[in-house]
């Protein structure tokens, strides 16, 4: 009998977890976003001084979000009980290397977009049910890898279209304790795939925003809330055109949408020319710290994050295939 | 000068028009069928005798876009056909377009040895 299920898809965290440290570094285009301010550490160069390769880097970034994270609370890798981490690479590369460096036991997490909303889920259910003390969820996204990955070479020059969003430079690491006081991890919604057929990867908003409304709805109706009983609701990377999507779909539901906004459309200025603004992993892992601070300020007390991620693989993709999107929500209360 | 006026209005259309084929049309137009669209496109072209025309009168402005390339193979080509028979189709249009092939060959690998491309 599950017992800490609430309808169909809601976890609810009765002992509800601590996020009590994080760390975010950041590229040097994030760095020039509204946000910087809130960054621990912003890089110079996409490629850091001595690396061979923008992956190297990338797992540098993962590594160094860590380090501060645990740094702020004077914790080595060893005081974990677990280490969940993902990226966008093929194998999650970055994160099996970064756990290289920790002397912690691992488990690797893929989600696209949605990792950190997934890595916070799982580690908030293992923190309740008794099997850690401490947990490290890490992600971590980098403009030039995600590129070569999962679109065409730089060197190319391939246009790309006002849909198009701009995968952010950054990795987020979030430190979550089953006890202590803090900002809560009070419950969390699984998502289910939902694929309306889009298959353009340069649109990956309009292909998540679907899946961001139906984990949405069913986070509401399986905790019997409205959208007006959270003072922000975000999603991971919907990007522009994605919100836009996702808020024409709450007012057909009858939702207020006043309250609502992406952590694509918050990481950079719009005269930074994203076209319909940031995504990757590493969009909601650093956005995330600024709401963070904000609610300890005293701005948010109950926020729900909404981690979109677009499951297409670039094979996928070249034979044609749409694309699958999952959203997880994830809700923090401070008070 | 004339000439170069020419040659910039007539690659400007040309270049032009592969960007209105991507950005205004319903089909999912990428850079990859641009290019290979222009070369068959302007070896066609070239074989009905309309592409000299345009090198004429624009220079470069015709001869550069990759339209010129598909150009280039199919007066290889023909000029082959004259010269060996059948088998000239085949390796006419490669010896005409030699030059164009052996410098992307030579400077991908100057461009390899001296820098590291990390992209």
């Amino acid at each position: 009998m599950a017992t800490n299920k609430a309808g169909k898809q809601t976890l609810i965290f009765p002992y509800a977890p601590v996020i009590f440290s994080w760390g975010t570094v950041v590229g040097p285009m994030e760095g020039q976003g509204p946000l910087s301010g809130y960054f621990d550490k912003i890089m110079e160069n996409d490629l850091e001084d001595g690396d061979k390769s923008w992956e190297k880097s990338e797992q540098g970034m993962m590594q160094h979000s860590m380090e501060f994270a645990l740094e702020k609370v004077g914790l080595t890798g060893e005081n974990l009980d677990f280490y969940l981490a993902g990226d966008l690479l093929n194998q999650i590369i970055s994160a099996n290397f970064t756990a290289r460096f920790f002397d912690v036991p691992f488990l690797g997490i893929y989600g696209a977009c949605s990792t950190l909303a997934e890595g916070m889920t799982l580690g908030a259910a293992l923190l309740c049910a008794g099997y850690a003390d401490k947990v490290g969820v890490s992600v971590s996204s980098h403009h030039e890898t995600a590129e070569r990955q999962l679109r065409m070479p730089t060197e190319q020059g391939v246009q790309r279209p006002l849909t198009a969003q701009w995968t952010v430079t950054g990795a987020g690491t979030y430190l979550l304790s089953a006890a202590g006081g803090g900002i809560r991890i009070t419950s969390a919604t699984v998502g289910k795939i939902k694929d309306l057929g889009v298959g353009d990867a340069n649109d990956m908003g309009t292909a998540m925003a679907p899946a961001a409304m139906d984990t949405l709805k069913t986070h509401l109706q399986d905790m019997n809330r409205k959208p007006e009983d959270y003072d922000l609701i975000i999603t991971g990377d919907l990007g522009v055109l994605g919100l836009n999507i996702l808020k024409e779909l709450m007012r057909q539901e009858g939702y207020s949408v006043d309250n609502v906004s992406d952590c694509g459309v918050l990481i950079y200025k719009p005269e930074q020319d994203t076209h319909s603004g940031g995504s990757g992993c590493g969009c909601s892992g650093v956005v995330l710290s600024y709401i963070l601070q904000k609610m300890l300020e005293g701005r948010y007390k109950r926020v729900i994050l909404l981690g979109t991620g677009a499951l297409l693989s670039p094979t996928s993709s070249f034979q044609g295939e749409s694309i699958p999107g999952i959203a997880h929500g994830v809700v923090f209360e401070y008070s | 000068m004339e000439l170069l006026l020419k040659a910039f209005i007539l690659g400007g259309v040309i270049c032009a028009l592969g960007q209105i084929l991507m950005d205004f049309t319903p089909f999912n137009v990428t850079p990859g069928h641009i290019l290979v669209g222009y070369v068959t496109v302007g070896a066609v072209i070239s074989a009905l005798g309309w592409y000299q025309p345009l090198i004429d009168w624009g220079g470069a402005g015709a001869s550069v876009p990759l339209s010129g390339f598909g150009h280039l193979l199919a007066q290889g080509a023909i000029e082959g056909v004259k010269k060996n028979g059948l088998l000239g189709a085949i390796g006419g249009g490669i010896e005409a377009s030699a030059v164009g092939i052996a410098a992307a060959v030579i400077f991908g690998l100057l461009t390899a040895t001296f820098f590291k491309p990390r992209g």
